[in-house]
């Protein structure tokens, strides 16, 4: 339930500044950075990723730890699954 | 030490575990409480008990917030899919939890508009795109989720979106470990402090425990190296006579957590005066409400909730396994009556809850279970 997923910035959206493109294992989608403190991400950042949200900024061997464990726990595949699912905002960033 | 090949770490996980065997003194015994629900999972599927000494005993804790919401709120929740016009939202572990009229599945199955989303956004998105239809999301969560519904319903203030509310269940962790440590049954000597929950509360929430009950917690991340270290750090403070609340996790949480994320709690949600825990009764000021301020965005206030109250069957010991005073096989209905595919009590609902945990894990658990407390 408390699931995070480790993604890396891959895009920044200048008209959204609410949102960034993240790569988690591959699959490309936008996730909401509202709930990060001093939210300054940049591409090639790590990010904490919960039900869309980014909950923090990680450095880069906790984000390969953070994946390492969601294997660990069989609970990957899952993981992956939750971001495809992010329906919010199509790839050119639009809303909410 | 049969699982210990799965482990990433085989080596430091053999040494932690030594060093455990080392610490703690044969003649004492060890009651701790893993609080999350994700260490609970952590710990029965790498087998952890198996490398621990037998006077170290585990008591799963209550954080899986499936598990401990109420049978009428599940009720409430699901009658609002019965309305015209309306589509209930919910993520995909609430899909299968039973309420007295059967699942959202089921329901769904009979015609109700209900569909599973993997965030907030995504229903109001739903809510943008339905603009006939009133949209709701069914918000459970602990502090790792509840920040995220508190943005939603601002971003629904900001772009005007008032086809889109709310039902909250959201629950704060702290109410619920002080209900656990006033419980004229508990046993506990310390806890593992929850990883996720504490990159948003950070630290301080916890520090009562060490305070006011004389408790050692150690906030722990989930995999098994993290697991053990963090029993180690517990039984140290418990050794020299010490209670402090000790971060194992540092690299993911901040002492003082997030406070962006902190500040939208507090200006959407308010505390409620008292909320129902399965398995744990009543505790005041332990899960949050949508404030006045965002009436327009709470579903309670938009939908005749009937405000339903399930009692649970009394034989199901839900409380008992949850203070420590027994193991999730000992209760009355373990397996029996209560099993993962037709739970009875709370623990038995997600794949997160000690029962189920221990349902799932039984064959490996029943070789390295003591045989009582």
């Amino acid at each position: 339930m408390c699931l995070a997923i480790p993604g890396q910035v891959v895009e920044m959206h200048p008209d959204q500044p609410m949102l960034a493109k993240v790569d988690v294992a591959g699959v490309r989608r936008n996730v909401n950075i509202g709930l990060l403190e001093n939210a300054a991400v940049a591409p090639g950042d790590w990010i904490l990723i919960h039900v869309g949200f980014a909950l923090s900024k990680i450095g880069e061997a906790e984000a390969h730890e953070q994946l390492r464990m969601l294997r660990a726990m069989g609970e990957d595949e899952l993981a992956i699954e939750e971001v495809r699912g992010y329906s919010f905002a199509d790839d050119r960033g639009g809303a909410p | 030490m049969k699982y210990v090949d799965e482990y990433r770490d085989p080596v430091l996980i053999e040494n932690v575990a030594r060093e455990i065997a080392r610490t703690v003194k044969p003649a004492r015994h060890y009651r701790i409480m893993e609080v999350c629900g994700g260490h609970t999972h952590s710990i029965y599927r790498h087998g952890l008990r198996d490398v621990l000494p037998e006077n170290i005993e585990l008591v799963h804790g209550p954080g899986c917030p499936v598990c401990v919401l109420p049978t009428g709120r599940v009720d409430d929740g699901l009658s609002i899919a019965d309305g015209d016009d309306v589509i209930l939202t919910c993520f995909g572990d609430m899909l299968r939890v039973p309420g007295t009229r059967g699942t959202a599945l089921e329901r769904k199955a009979r015609g109700a508009d209900i569909r599973m989303v993997y965030s907030p956004l995504d229903a109001l998105k739903l809510a943008q795109t339905n603009p006939s239809k009133q949209v709701c999301f069914f918000a459970i969560g602990f502090e790792t989720t509840a920040p995220s519904t508190a943005l939603t319903i601002l971003r629904a203030r900001a772009l005007g979106v008032e086809n889109f509310s709310v039902f909250s269940n959201h629950v704060t962790i702290v109410p619920a470990m002080r209900a656990i440590l006033d419980s004229p049954r508990m046993l506990l000597d310390g806890f593992v402090g929850p990883g996720h929950v504490a990159t948003i509360t950070g630290c301080r929430p916890y520090e009562f425990v060490a305070r006011d009950y004389g408790k050692p917690v150690v906030v722990a991340g989930f995999e098994p190296l993290d697991i053990l270290q963090a029993i180690l750090m517990v039984v140290r403070q418990l050794n020299a006579g010490e209670a402090r609340v000790e971060n194992e996790y540092a690299r993911f949480v901040p002492w003082n957590g997030n406070g962006a994320a902190l500040a939208a709690l507090e200006t959407v949600f308010a505390l409620r005066p008292v909320f129902e825990w399965r398995g744990l009764g009543f505790i005041p000021e332990s899960a949050f409400e949508v404030r006045a301020d965002f009436a327009t965005w709470d579903a309670e206030r938009r939908f005749a909730v009937p405000g339903v109250r399930v009692t649970d069957p009394s034989a199901a010991q839900c409380g008992e396994v949850l203070t420590g005073s027994l193991k999730p096989a000992q209760c009355r209905l373990f397996g029996t009556v209560c099993s993962p595919e037709r739970p009875v009590g709370a623990l038995m609902v997600s794949s997160e809850g000690a029962c189920a945990a221990h349902y799932r894990y039984a064959q490996r658990a029943a070789e390295t279970e003591p045989a009582g407390v």
